[in-house]
Parts: structure tokens; C-alpha cells; sequence
């Protein structure tokens, strides 16, 4: 009676749990989808280092936290950020904790994005079918380092405003565009209020959004290819995936019958 | 991919000796630009042979006329392969499926014209919002970019054969962060007018503040007001030489490049005298100056960014600089 009592209380307690999960899979299939990403097969010898591009992604999630809680106290204007990053760093409550995760996590991000690309590499998981996954994370490298580059102003101390002077001047040296690359990135002839609010609105605006979504398209190839089993695997290169052609699969664009709507 | 070679594993290049030969000419090329200009020439033709070899190999097999169609590889699971309709051509690809084809006739214009009109209508409003958000954060850093003369002191301050360290704010709405440096040196009367030696402290190498290698006298600094109200530091010094702290260049006191990675001879300020007070005007670049004080000749160009080449075969990668400057 009690037991029978018991079990009854715990169906009303998985049922309080799964109505809600229920409720928005049947109007959305994101869990179903979630479930697709997160159980997905996997080849059997994947071991540590296929978690650099997770531990890559963890690391711009932190950047992209850390960042915009230290938008809420930075003020970007040549009279006030130094004084603002000092406020941050020395007087609030945990804000040299957050400023340091986020100074120092931008290295944590582009070592760990150059490891993440080291064994892509060395395990050959660029080839064929991942080549264009190889190139948006070469893409994705490109925005890292530009967010390194703008990022790196904004604390407006004698350092970074030497060091973004001959950042810019060397972009400025690349042939036929150089001169206008200067003046673009400085936002007019001269170093000023608008280089410091221009890399400010680059940095936390243009290239995060630049770099999530690509992000989005990288992830997406991942799960629509596969892993690649590393070198040593008795697994053949380019063998057949575990499930073959399942209907859920799309096939590509060029599947007769699925597109030019007009006809029926 | 290629269907035809039906086998899953990656398709690569045959092993080729081209693209190594060149690499060679373009190494060939890069160095006789440096070294001496027959080698650019033998490096251009190694390049243009092996290069044309290797594109002739990789394309070989595009070139070839197509083999004729073998039969299906065979597998269950496999497809057959769709044959190549464009997708717009729906109706014509399956002909028995549409059984009411009468219709056709009269929808597809029309859903070709939803089609053309949600696309141009699109792209219309693409533009129009696209086309000011870039112009606004282009435009402004290139146009309205003239620089304003700067007062910075009265001639009196600037007895002659003496250099003075002019600090001064070249905008002085926008504050400190326009406050520039430039080295000034009275030179006395040249043919009844006055002559000065003004060169900016940005070194031409990067853009680090040079220093001037020699004494500065920081006890007799003065600081007085422009016309306008701005402050101006003026400090002696008796420099021999200029010395930039980033990556150590050197220039002698009238900015030619003594040593070190700068490219050109310092930039210098144009200068004019009115009501008694000594004003700076826009900066230009200079390639190289001979002589010294008033006597100076100053092989002068319009201003460039530091690192490029004013003039020799370098500055042909500079052609244009941007407007205002």
C-alpha cells in the first residue's frame, strides 16, 4: 500500500518533470534535436583531443560572459576608459576577477584555438569532406585574432596605445590598400576618440556576432560529417558513416522532386 | 565530389614535380626584387612555364573528352544519380507527375513574378538600409579630414639655432587625446624670412614617438597658452641625433634615417609665422633632406602612413592615398 503509494507520488513527479520537456518538444522537436546533437554517434577511439574545439568553445562562451558584464562598467571615451578599467580592476566588488578571466581568457581562447587547429591537422581531419570546415575555422582564427587586436585598446594605457599605433601602422604598410586601411581602422587620419569608440563597437558588437555565427555554420558541419577517427584508428579513412543514407538525412539540393514547388 | 570515380576515399593530385619549380621562380622573383633585377626576370619565366605545365597537368583530365557512361556502380544502397535539372525547370523535369498541367500555364508566370518581385523587393530594401549604415562607418574617416593650423607659441620663444620640444594639442575640442609632439628649431633669416625646422616626433618606421638623443632642459620648461586658450609646452634641447624606443631607429637632427627598419627621412610640419607667433601647419612626408638649417633641400611628397615608401620601386605599392591628406 505504501509502496503502491509511493510509485504513485513518483509518476506525478516524473510527469511534473516531463510534461514541460513534452510540452516543447511537441510544439518545437528542439529536444529531439538537442538529443540528435548531444547522443549522435561518435567513432569508438575518440579520445582527449577531440575535446580542443569544445574546450575552444567554452573559452569564447566565457569571453563573451565576462564581456559583457564588463560592458555594463566600461566607458569608452579617451577621458574616461583608463579611469573606468581602473574603477573596474580596483574599486568594484569581483570586477578584477571578471576583468582578469576576460584578460587573461583571451589568451586561454587563441592558445586553445591553435591547439584545436594542431590537431586538426595532424590528424588529418582536414581532408576530404572537412575542407570547408577547415576553412571556416581558418576564418574563425582570423576574427579571434581581430578580437585580440581591437580588445587589446581598450584598456587605454600607454601599452595599448603604442601597441594599436604600430598595429596600425603595420596594417597600414600592406600594398595598394595599406593607406586606406589606416585610415578605416582609425576612423580618420589621426589616432583618436574614434579609434578608441570604433574598436570598441568592432570588439564587442561586429565580431562576436561574426564569430558566433560561425561558430553556428562550424558546429553544424560537425554533426552533418562526423568525427574523424584519429590516424591510429583500424577504421579505414572515409569509410562509410554508421548509418547510411537514413531517410532523415538530407540528401542535398539537387534531389529532384524537392524543389521548383511550382508544379503541384 | 566527383560521382564518377564511385569509391569513398579522398581524391588527391598525383605526385608533381611542377608546383615545386614553381616555388622556385617565385623565390627567384622575391629575391632578385631585393638582389638584382635579371634574376626577377629569369624568376618570372620559370614561373610562367611551371605554372603553365602544372595548370596543364592538374586539368588534363577536364580536358579530356568524356569518357563514355559506364554502367551503375553496383549497391543496394545506392541512388541513382538525379539527373541535372535546374531546380527552376520543375515543371519539364517531371512531366507525369503534374496532372494538371493546364494550370501550370497559368500559375507559373505568376509565381515566377511573386518570386522576382520578393527578391527585388529585397534587395531593394537591402540596399537602401545597407548603403548608409557602411557609408557612416566609412565614409567619415575619410572625408573632412584637413588638419587646422596650430599656434604653438610666440617667435620669441624660439631663439634661434635652439630646438624646442612643442608639445600641443592639434584638436583642442577633443582633448588630450590629440596632443602631438614636434621638434622645433629656429634657423634664422633665409633671404629676409624666417626659416624653421619642424619635424614630427612620429617615427616612420611604426609610429612610436622618436626622442631626441641629447639633453632636455625640463627645468626651464614653459608652458604657455595659445591664442585660443590651449596649453603648450615648449622644453630646450640639444638633440644629436632622434631615436625611436620601439625598434630602434635613428635619424640624424634634420630626420634622415640614420639607422634602423624606418623607411624615409622623418615627417616634417609646414610652418608659418603670423602676428608674431609661430603656427604648424599640415605634415608631409620627406624622402630625404640634404644640407642642414635653412640651407636644407627637402625632397618633400605628400603625407604618408608610416612604414611606406615615399619614393623608389617600394612606393609604386602606395599609388593611391586616401583623400585629405
Amino acid at each position: 500500500m505504501a509502496a503502491a503509494r509511493k510509485s504513485a507520488r513518483r509518476a506525478q513527479v516524473e510527469r511534473l518533470i516531463t510534461y514541460p520537456i513534452d510540452w516543447i518538444e511537441e510544439r518545437s522537436g528542439l529536444i529531439g534535436g538537442l538529443k540528435y546533437f548531444l547522443l549522435r554517434k561518435v567513432p569508438g577511439d575518440t579520445g582527449w583531443f577531440h575535446t580542443l574545439g569544445s574546450a575552444t568553445l567554452t573559452a569564447f562562451i566565457v569571453q563573451a560572459v565576462t564581456g559583457v558584464i564588463l560592458a555594463m562598467y566600461y566607458k569608452p571615451d579617451p577621458d574616461k576608459a583608463y579611469e573606468s578599467i581602473r574603477f573596474i580592476t580596483d574599486d568594484l566588488t569581483l570586477g578584477w576577477l571578471v576583468r582578469g578571466m576576460h584578460r587573461w581568457g583571451a589568451s586561454v581562447f587563441i592558445i586553445l584555438m591553435f591547439f584545436h587547429m594542431a590537431r586538426v591537422f595532424l590528424f588529418g581531419a582536414y581532408k576530404y569532406p572537412r575542407e570547408l570546415n577547415w576553412i571556416l575555422g581558418v576564418l574563425l582564427l582570423v576574427l579571434g585574432m581581430l578580437e585580440g587586436f581591437t580588445g587589446y585598446l581598450l584598456p587605454w594605457d600607454q601599452t595599448s596605445y603604442w601597441a594599436t599605433v604600430v598595429g596600425i601602422n603595420l596594417n597600414g604598410t600592406a600594398p595598394f590598400l595599406g593607406p586606406f586601411l589606416v585610415n578605416l581602422l582609425q576612423g580618420g587620419a589621426e589616432i583618436g576618440s574614434e579609434t578608441l569608440t570604433r574598436f570598441y563597437a568592432l570588439h564587442m558588437l561586429v565580431l562576436p556576432g561574426a564569430i558566433a555565427g560561425l561558430i553556428g555554420l562550424h558546429l553544424y558541419l560537425v554533426i552533418r560529417l562526423g568525427v574523424s577517427s584519429p590516424p591510429w584508428s583500424p577504421d579505414a579513412a572515409g569509410a562509410d558513416r554508421a548509418e547510411p543514407d537514413r531517410p532523415t538525412v538530407r540528401k542535398g539540393l539537387t534531389q529532384p522532386g524537392r524543389r521548383g514547388g511550382y508544379a503541384r | 565530389m566527383e560521382p564518377d570515380r564511385g569509391d569513398q576515399r579522398p581524391h588527391l593530385p598525383s605526385p608533381s614535380l611542377w608546383p615545386v619549380g614553381f616555388a622556385v621562380g617565385i623565390v627567384c622573383i622575391l629575391a632578385g626584387l631585393i638582389v638584382s633585377p635579371p634574376a626577377v626576370a629569369l624568376g618570372v619565366v620559370i614561373t610562367v612555364i611551371f605554372g603553365f605545365m602544372w595548370v596543364r597537368e592538374v586539368t588534363a583530365e577536364q580536358r579530356r573528352p568524356p569518357a563514355p557512361v559506364e554502367s551503375e556502380p553496383a549497391g543496394p544502397e545506392r541512388t541513382r544519380p538525379a539527373p541535372a535539372i535546374p531546380a527552376n525547370e520543375g515543371p519539364a523535369a517531371m512531366p507525369e507527375s503534374s496532372p494538371e498541367e493546364i494550370d501550370a500555364f497559368e500559375r507559373f508566370p505568376r509565381s515566377k513574378f511573386l518570386e522576382g518581385a520578393t527578391l527585388g523587393i529585397g534587395a531593394a530594401i537591402g540596399g537602401i538600409v545597407t548603403v548608409p549604415a557602411v557609408g557612416l562607418a566609412v565614409l567619415p574617416a575619410f572625408v573632412n579630414q584637413e588638419k587646422k593650423e596650430v599656434d604653438i607659441g610666440p617667435l620669441s620663444e624660439f631663439p634661434e639655432g635652439q630646438w624646442r620640444i612643442a608639445t600641443f594639442l592639434e584638436a583642442p575640442e577633443e582633448g588630450e587625446v590629440s596632443r602631438r609632439t614636434a621638434y622645433v628649431r629656429n634657423n634664422g633669416l633665409l633671404a629676409g624670412a624666417p626659416s624653421f625646422t619642424a619635424v614630427s616626433n612620429r617615427c616612420v618606421h611604426l609610429g612610436c614617438p622618436v626622442q631626441p638623443g641629447g639633453p632636455s632642459d625640463e627645468e626651464n620648461k614653459r608652458m604657455i597658452k595659445s591664442e585660443s586658450g590651449a596649453q603648450i609646452e615648449l622644453t630646450p634641447t640639444q638633440p644629436s641625433n632622434f631615436g625611436c624606443p620601439c625598434h630602434g631607429g635613428s635619424y640624424d637632427t634634420e630626420g634622415n634615417r640614420r639607422a634602423g627598419p624606418p623607411v624615409r627621412a622623418l615627417d616634417r610640419y609646414e610652418f608659418a609665422i603670423r602676428n608674431g607667433r609661430v603656427f604648424l601647419g599640415k605634415t608631409y612626408s620627406v624622402s630625404e633632406v640634404e644640407g642642414q638649417g635653412k640651407e636644407a633641400r627637402i625632397k618633400k611628397y605628400k603625407l604618408a602612413s608610416p612604414g611606406q615608401h615615399v619614393d623608389g620601386i617600394e612606393s609604386w605599392l602606395y599609388p593611391v592615398q586616401p583623400p585629405g591628406k
